[in-house]
């Protein structure tokens, strides 16, 4: 296993990107990139999830025996997001106004459960911390994009109520493309979602293609990757 | 005689690491639940008190809207919560939340009733609905849940409490029936609601309030 910091960080906003490379976590996708902003809150709030469940569970993967190795990691994950759930309720309001109803569900997003398995268990503390930042970070951009996708085509603003997420400084992103847009409905509704996230999975394999092989461009298909 | 104790040790290992991480577990979220409690209970005390701010104007109390609560349980069995606006010692409007089922879960509205029993103000307070559709009933989003300030269940009639598909008075919006027509059931019960309690609801307050 590669666990040099460039090439997780690789892995983890490219290669194996958690939307676009594993194709994991696809219910908290499509239920919360309706929105730019929505779609970055929800990325933030799975990073940090991530970035403490991966640290928690290198450091104690010897502790921890094989046989109850699942039970153990679904506990480290629940107890974290609880403690995340509460700290954005406490602390951040205004974030846990919109996020509040999907953030207990973090605990059931495999990605998590997937990278304590298959990376954070087997690796020390330091990769195991790049790669939750690596991977959180890759999701969070991933759910930015695609958020921003269905914003523009749906309801033809970006970032719009960024301000009520980060305060009022952020004002100055939210921007409004078409003035008088009568809206895309379909674009904001689940089968968007599904639309937005296989164009751009396309456009990804695309590239992959065309940097695999630059002479004879499209003729490799493109390996899919797997952990 | 060592296979079955054996696997016995084990299953003891076993259970020991997973008590000790639901004991670790179970304190660090008694701590963090310690530590946020407070915050969590002022930050929902806030949100309330601004809800309630939409739907009462200022104009109509002199005392804290949380201040003056009153539990009244309702034809349901539920016991709702009745926030009186006081102003120089009487009751001047009424705000409680009425609830009804749209097309996908429940609606939540926040309804201020005036003394003489006309809606001062509806909220939506959480809702499910389609965006784009149903999601009109936000006050952010479009200006329909204000035509129920100054009606009353005599204006329109009761019977009229419906939307126009249904032979009643109120706008449905293109394209969505359900959530219009959830909304104006909830209200209407609020008011049913209120009539049928409004005599504790707008009592005289005790002479003397003590803080």
């Amino acid at each position: 296993m590669n666990t040099d910091a460039r090439s997780l960080v690789r892995a983890g906003l490219w290669d194996n990107n958690a939307v676009f490379g594993q194709m994991l976590s696809l219910c908290p996708t499509m239920a919360l990139t309706t929105s730019a902003t929505n779609g970055f809150g929800m990325g933030m709030a799975t990073l940090a999830v991530l970035t403490v469940s991966n640290l928690l569970v290198a450091t104690l993967r010897g502790v921890i025996t094989a046989e109850v190795r699942i039970p153990a990691y679904v506990l480290i994950i629940a107890t974290v997001v609880t403690v995340v759930d509460l700290s954005i309720n406490a602390w951040m309001h205004e974030l846990y106004k919109v996020l509040g109803l999907f953030l207990p569900l973090i605990v059931v997003n495999c990605l998590i459960l997937g990278r304590a398995e298959s990376f954070a268990s087997k690796v020390s503390v330091w990769p195991a911390l790049v790669d939750g930042l690596a991977m959180g970070v890759g999701f969070t951009l991933a759910l930015t994009v695609i958020g921003a996708v269905r914003e523009v085509i749906g309801s033809g603003t970006l970032f719009a109520d960024a301000s009520l997420l980060f305060g009022r400084a952020f004002e100055v992103i939210e921007l409004t493309l078409f003035s008088d847009y009568p809206g895309t409905l379909m674009a904001i509704l689940p089968p968007g979602g599904f639309l937005a996230v296989g164009f751009l999975l396309a456009g990804k394999r695309l590239i992959d293609g065309r940097l695999q092989s630059p002479e004879s461009a499209p003729a490799a298909a493109p390996a899919c990757h797997s952990v | 005689m060592s296979g079955w104790l054996s696997s016995l040790r084990n299953t003891g290992v076993h259970a020991l690491v997973l008590g000790g991480f639901s004991m670790a577990a179970a304190a660090l979220l008694a701590g963090t639940n310690l530590l946020t409690a407070d915050e969590i209970r002022q930050r929902e005390a806030e949100d309330l008190q601004a809800s309630l701010g939409q739907v009462i104007p200022a104009s109509l109390h002199d005392q804290s809207l949380l201040a003056n609560m009153l539990s009244i349980r309702d034809g349901a069995g539920t016991d709702v919560n009745v926030y009186r606006a006081v102003k120089e010692g009487a009751v001047s409007a009424v705000a409680f939340e009425v609830a009804e089922r749209g097309y996908a879960g429940e609606i939540r509205l926040i309804l201020g009733i005036g003394r003489d029993g006309r809606i001062l103000g509806v909220r939506t307070v959480r809702h499910n609905e389609t965006p784009g559709l149903g999601d009109k009933i936000e006050a952010a989003k479009n200006d329909w849940i204000t035509r129920f300030n100054g009606l009353s269940l005599d204006d329109p009639p009761e019977d009229q409490w419906k939307v126009k598909k249904d032979g009643g008075r109120f706008d449905q919006f293109s394209g969505a029936t359900i959530t219009p027509r959830a909304v104006v059931a909830a209200i209407r019960k609020g008011l049913l609601f209120f009539g049928a309690h409004q005599e504790r609801m707008l009592a005289p307050m005790p002479t003397e309030t003590r803080p």
